[in-house]
């Protein structure tokens, strides 16, 4: 991927991405977020991880985040657009993400590799699918097995609770 | 910078786009015609001959009438709308194989090993386009057309998904040009047994990858919206749907987006179950065989082999259009709840038992 494109789409994930919390519409924030997953599938599309990249957008941006949408519709937020800025909580709010990042930067200045030029990074093998897969149902094939019945049990679960509400 | 790929892609692009442009427009005609000949009525028959303007007329009548936006919408989500109605349906035609080779240079846009999944990824935002559209528009009907269109598209996405696990176990492979290829040598999915007729495993393939090929079809008619899945623009119910507020080019994007993304539809439909570009001749040379036509014989030939596989392709297409509007113009609209349970406890179903019927078949009889 030629550089330009790189930096377009670096630019777009973080750039949608910081727009998904300044936005004061619940809609604009959750289409903020859908375009800033799709310039993250993007950049992993610029490693040929083609099969990571449309999972990308296929589960968040096309799942998910529709029914994010649908829901942020059905309970209609107006409230939130009319909401005065906190002025104290804002500056709380700040002063801890600086916080945070003087001491992440302080911490990987302190580690040697961080020094050094990053190294280039090698694009994938294109069999990604195959590869993929191949170590899940074979390397991984029991935490897969038991992720999948953990999301059995918690679709149970809102099964449940939802018809109880019902009657 | 590869000069050649980018130039031949843009070719390919422009060459692609106005043939599905056109066909759009014509199977706009086509639906007034055939609506009219099911009804025992003349249709559409002044502008040209045999009414073979009206689409043009149509197309200034879109662009010249007054492009009126009521003070009632959120105006940016409802200008964003239609453009996202129109654009994920035209860019799922990246990765279809729609020819064989035409000049050396292989008929495809981006031939990605993800193909098929690369198809789902970007028809699930076709639903932002409706969705938006009611919700922007502030007003109850558009309202609700957008709610019950996606949750119609949410649910029969998963039957969609399920019904091309199969097509994955036997074929091996996610890339579309190389599902193309492996129907050529092995038969078409939706009739396997082709030239190999002793083989028994392969009748009995026969059997779920039809059921795959149904149940995919019916799923393809909701997500395009089509009767009888047509809930979200019911207008007996909800007046126009989503759509409502809108009105000239605005409504001709959602409009003719629909007809786009029936044509994407039957282009998978083709490229997945019925052989892609590839159409056997018979052949009596040496004794009768069936010849593979494509485009890498040398000289004019080869020209014409390539020119023939997409004319192959895109009759192909025609011909489910023609079905698409058939099935429009003779069933009636479902209930929703009729609709969401014919998804979740029939579809959803049938596709999940048709992947262990094949898995079984593949793994202990085809082999």
């Amino acid at each position: 991927m030629p550089p330009f494109l790189f930096w377009f789409f670096a630019l777009m994930t973080l750039g949608f991405g910081a727009g998904v919390i300044i936005n004061r519409s619940p809609i604009g924030s959750a289409l903020s977020l859908v375009l800033s997953f799709i310039g993250l599938s993007t950049l992993f599309l610029s490693l040929n991880a083609y099969f990571i990249s449309v999972i990308q957008v296929l589960v968040y941006a096309g799942a998910v985040m529709v029914l994010f949408l649908f829901i942020i519709m059905l309970l209609d937020l107006r409230a939130e657009e009319r909401r005065k800025i906190n002025v104290v909580a804002f500056a709380g709010g700040a002063a801890v993400a600086l916080a945070l990042f003087v001491q992440v930067y302080r911490i990987i200045g302190a580690l040697g590799a961080a020094r050094q030029a990053f190294p280039p990074l090698r694009s994938g093998n294109t069999d990604d699918v195959r590869r993929v897969g191949l170590l899940l149902f074979a390397n991984y094939n029991l935490p897969f097995q038991i992720v999948g019945v953990l999301v059995l049990v918690a679709t149970i679960g809102v099964i449940v609770l939802s018809k109880r509400e019902l009657r | 910078m590869d000069y050649f790929l980018i130039g031949t892609s843009l070719a390919k692009i422009a060459g692609l786009l106005a043939v599905v442009l056109g066909i759009m427009n014509y199977s706009v005609y086509a639906e007034r015609r055939i609506s009219a000949l099911i009804q025992d009525r003349l249709g559409p028959n002044r502008v040209g001959p045999a009414g073979l303007l009206q689409p043009i007329a149509d197309a200034f009548k879109f662009l010249l009438k007054e492009d009126f936006t009521p003070g009632h919408v959120n105006k940016f989500y409802y200008w964003l709308a239609p453009c996202l109605a129109m654009i994920p349906a035209i860019a799922t035609l990246a990765v279809v194989p729609f020819g064989s080779t035409l000049f050396g240079v292989p008929m495809v846009i981006a031939d990605i090993n993800v193909g098929v999944l690369y198809v789902f990824a970007i028809a699930s935002l076709g639903v932002y386009g409706i969705v938006l559209a009611g919700w922007s528009s502030n007003s109850k009907y558009p309202f609700l057309g957008g709610i019950r269109s996606s949750s119609q598209m949410i649910s029969y996405e998963l039957s969609l998904g399920l019904a091309v696990i199969p097509i994955f176990l036997v074929a091996g492979q996610l890339r579309l040009t190389s599902i193309v290829r492996f129907q050529i040598e092995h038969g078409w999915m939706i009739a396997p047994f082709i030239g190999d007729w002793t083989n028994i495993g392969k009748w009995l393939l026969a059997v779920p990858m039809l059921v795959s090929f149904l149940v995919f079809t019916i799923a393809i008619f909701a997500e395009t919206n089509r009767l009888p899945f047509d809930l979200p623009e019911a207008e007996t119910e909800l007046v126009g749907g989503y759509h409502t507020e809108y009105g000239s080019m605005k409504f001709g994007l959602f409009f003719l987006g629909e007809y786009i993304a029936m044509i994407t539809g039957s282009a998978i439909i083709v490229t997945l179950f019925l052989g892609g570009w590839h159409l056997p001749l018979p052949s009596w040379h040496g004794g009768f065989h069936w010849a593979v036509v494509n485009g890498s014989a040398p000289g004019w030939r080869g020209i014409i082999g390539g020119i023939f596989n997409i004319a192959c392709f895109f009759a192909k297409v025609a011909a489910l259009l023609f079905i698409f509007i058939w099935v429009r113009w003779s069933l009636p609209r479902f209930r929703y709840d009729q609709l969401m349970r014919l998804g979740w406890v029939f579809f959803f179903e049938i596709a999940l038992v048709n992947i262990f019927v094949v898995a079984v078949i593949v793994a202990y009889i085809s082999k």
